[in-house]
């Protein structure tokens, strides 16, 4: 009876696709407010100047594209490690269809100017209401998967996704907690410095779990699987899991260095923040030593060299992370460059590199394929990525220093020696090279597009189907 | 005892939680258990094919 059915590949295969298509709007509008900055004129009208775009494009790579691939990869690892479809296939529908009308709702509302400004949470609150929905209905449909597993375990990478699930859940709950006013408008709960806390303690937690604990998920499968041998240590993954979620929910403070909130709240911040270095970079060296043994692989397979660099770019942030919430770096580094330079070595040198990688594992499998259309351009696709993050990491850096020893720099008698509008006069040469490396990140994603087009185009749907254990009873 | 009493015990309770897990995951018996969920995600096949690759995978896994 099980070998006649088969897993759920639709709902992942929905998400799949959308993961590209996302990935390329949300990058797009990157590269827009990239030339923005060096090119004002480009503010055309004010449903697209840089204040309204911005927050759609942080919205549409975080929610859109990095949902997405959560959405996909972790309805078909639960689903295979658990050797059981689905639970509740047409929830997990309505989780596609909901996810999909959230993200256009985002796309409409944002340049309209509907926002409740708080960061990473701008969306307002009939549009939080049905992530709320969606959300329910993505934990019922991960966590029933998991009780009517076949196996006794819960494989290390659900437990990844699952914390990732819950958090994320508790998370948008408490932070928008808001008093709506009219259908487009509502305040924040809290007020003053609470509403500063709760909105940061939301905002790192959102980096912790869903840029980080879901992704890791990722990882934890699709190493193992493409480099074709098991994680490195697993009782390694136990402790890393556990000691993300004991250390990440105190890190918030360290976005509010020298505000008004109180100082001791910034050094438990700050200190949590570096305990984090440990997990981090255990997980990392636990992926990376996976390929032990297996390394020659990395020379032909662009799938692997995809994930072994996120892993890479992975350990840098986590290093560069711990070391900005340090409150003397962080006097230099805050409100300059060199944060958005820090996010983006993260979310383009680790999330979107081991999303490509999964994304490219996925796509050929659920078509019924043994591999992509096109190797050559996946190393193409690769390459090109890989010098646009370093040239936007590298000018961010610079530029973000620069600001910062301008921005400090004062004459003998104690007057600042630059004027604001110097230091953004000396930054246009980065902002250049910034525009530059989020364009080759652009063109790969349309490299991966055409490849993706011509991978699937004019084959079936497949649906593996449902195997027993194998390796269970022997 | 006031609610920041309760709040310095919770972040005992927490670290101690913590240390127990460590234990744990590091204790002899859990060795085998481990091994077992490890290998989850090769006891399934994606497509034709790909059973053989992966038993190589695990036999150069077990000869190392």
């Amino acid at each position: 009876m099980d070998n006649q059915a088969t897993y759920n590949y639709r709902v992942v295969r929905q998400f799949a696709v959308m993961t590209v298509v996302w990935g390329i709007v949300g990058m797009l509008v990157g590269v827009i407010i990239a030339a923005q900055l060096v090119w004002p004129e480009l503010n055309l009208h004010e449903f697209l100047g840089y204040g309204r775009l911005r927050p759609l494009h942080t919205n549409a790579v975080i929610f859109a594209f990095g949902g997405c691939a959560l959405f996909a990869t972790s309805y078909y690892v639960v689903q295979r490690t658990c050797h059981t479809p689905l639970f509740a296939p047409g929830l997990a529908a309505f989780t596609f269809w909901g996810w999909q009308l959230v993200i256009v709702l985002a796309a409409v509302t944002l340049p309209l100017g509907m926002t409740t400004s708080k960061e990473y949470a701008e969306l307002e609150w009939p549009i939080d209401i049905l992530i709320t929905f969606v959300w329910v209905a993505y934990a019922v449909v991960f966590f029933g998967t998991i009780v009517k597993r076949k196996v006794p375990h819960i494989y290390v990478a659900n437990w990844f996704y699952g914390g990732f699930i819950l958090t994320v859940a508790l998370l948008h709950l408490v932070n928008s907690c808001e008093i709506p006013v009219t259908l487009t408008k509502s305040y924040s709960c809290y007020a003053g410095v609470q509403d500063a806390m709760v909105q940061w303690w939301y905002g790192h937690n959102a980096v912790g779990f869903f840029l980080t604990a879901g992704f890791l998920g990722m990882m934890y499968y699709f190493v193992p699987k493409q480099a074709g041998r098991p994680v490195y240590s697993y009782r390694l993954s136990v402790v890393h899991f556990w000691a993300l979620i004991f250390t990440y929910m105190w890190a918030g403070p360290h976005h509010l260095h020298y505000t008004a909130l109180p100082d001791w709240t910034q050094s438990v911040g700050m200190v949590f923040s570096l305990i984090l270095l440990a997990p981090s970079w255990g997980g990392m060296i636990n992926g990376i030593m996976t390929m032990s043994g297996a390394w020659h692989k990395l020379r032909d397979d662009p799938i692997l060299k995809f994930l072994i660099t996120s892993l890479s770019f992975y350990g840098m942030s986590t290093f560069e992370g711990p070391m900005m919430s340090i409150k003397t770096v962080n006097a230099l580094s805050h409100y300059t460059d060199w944060t958005v330079g820090h996010v983006h070595s993260g979310a383009l040198g680790w999330v979107a590199f081991i999303s490509i990688g999964s994304i490219y594992y996925l796509m050929p499998r659920l078509f019924g394929k043994e591999q992509m259309h096109s190797v050559r351009l996946m190393t193409a696709h690769f390459w090109i990525a890989t010098i646009g993050v370093v040239l936007y990491i590298a000018s961010m850096w610079i530029a973000g220093v620069m600001q910062g020893l301008m921005w400090r720099a004062t004459n003998p008698d104690g007057t600042l020696t630059y004027a604001f509008v110097e230091a953004v006069k000396s930054t246009y040469p980065f902002w250049a090279i910034r525009f530059v490396g989020g364009l080759m990140f652009l063109v790969g994603m349309l490299l991966m597009a055409w490849n993706v087009w011509k991978t699937v185009a004019g084959t079936k749907p497949y649906d593996a189907p449902v195997l027993a254990p194998a390796g269970q009873h022997a | 005892m006031d609610l920041n009493d309760m709040r310095s015990i919770m972040t005992v309770v927490a670290f101690i939680t913590f240390i127990c897990i460590v234990l744990w995951a590091w204790s002899g018996r859990r060795r085998a258990a481990f091994e077992e969920a490890a290998n989850l995600p090769f006891t399934e096949d994606a497509l034709p094919g790909e059973a053989r690759r992966h038993n190589e995978g695990k036999a150069e896994g077990k000869a190392s």
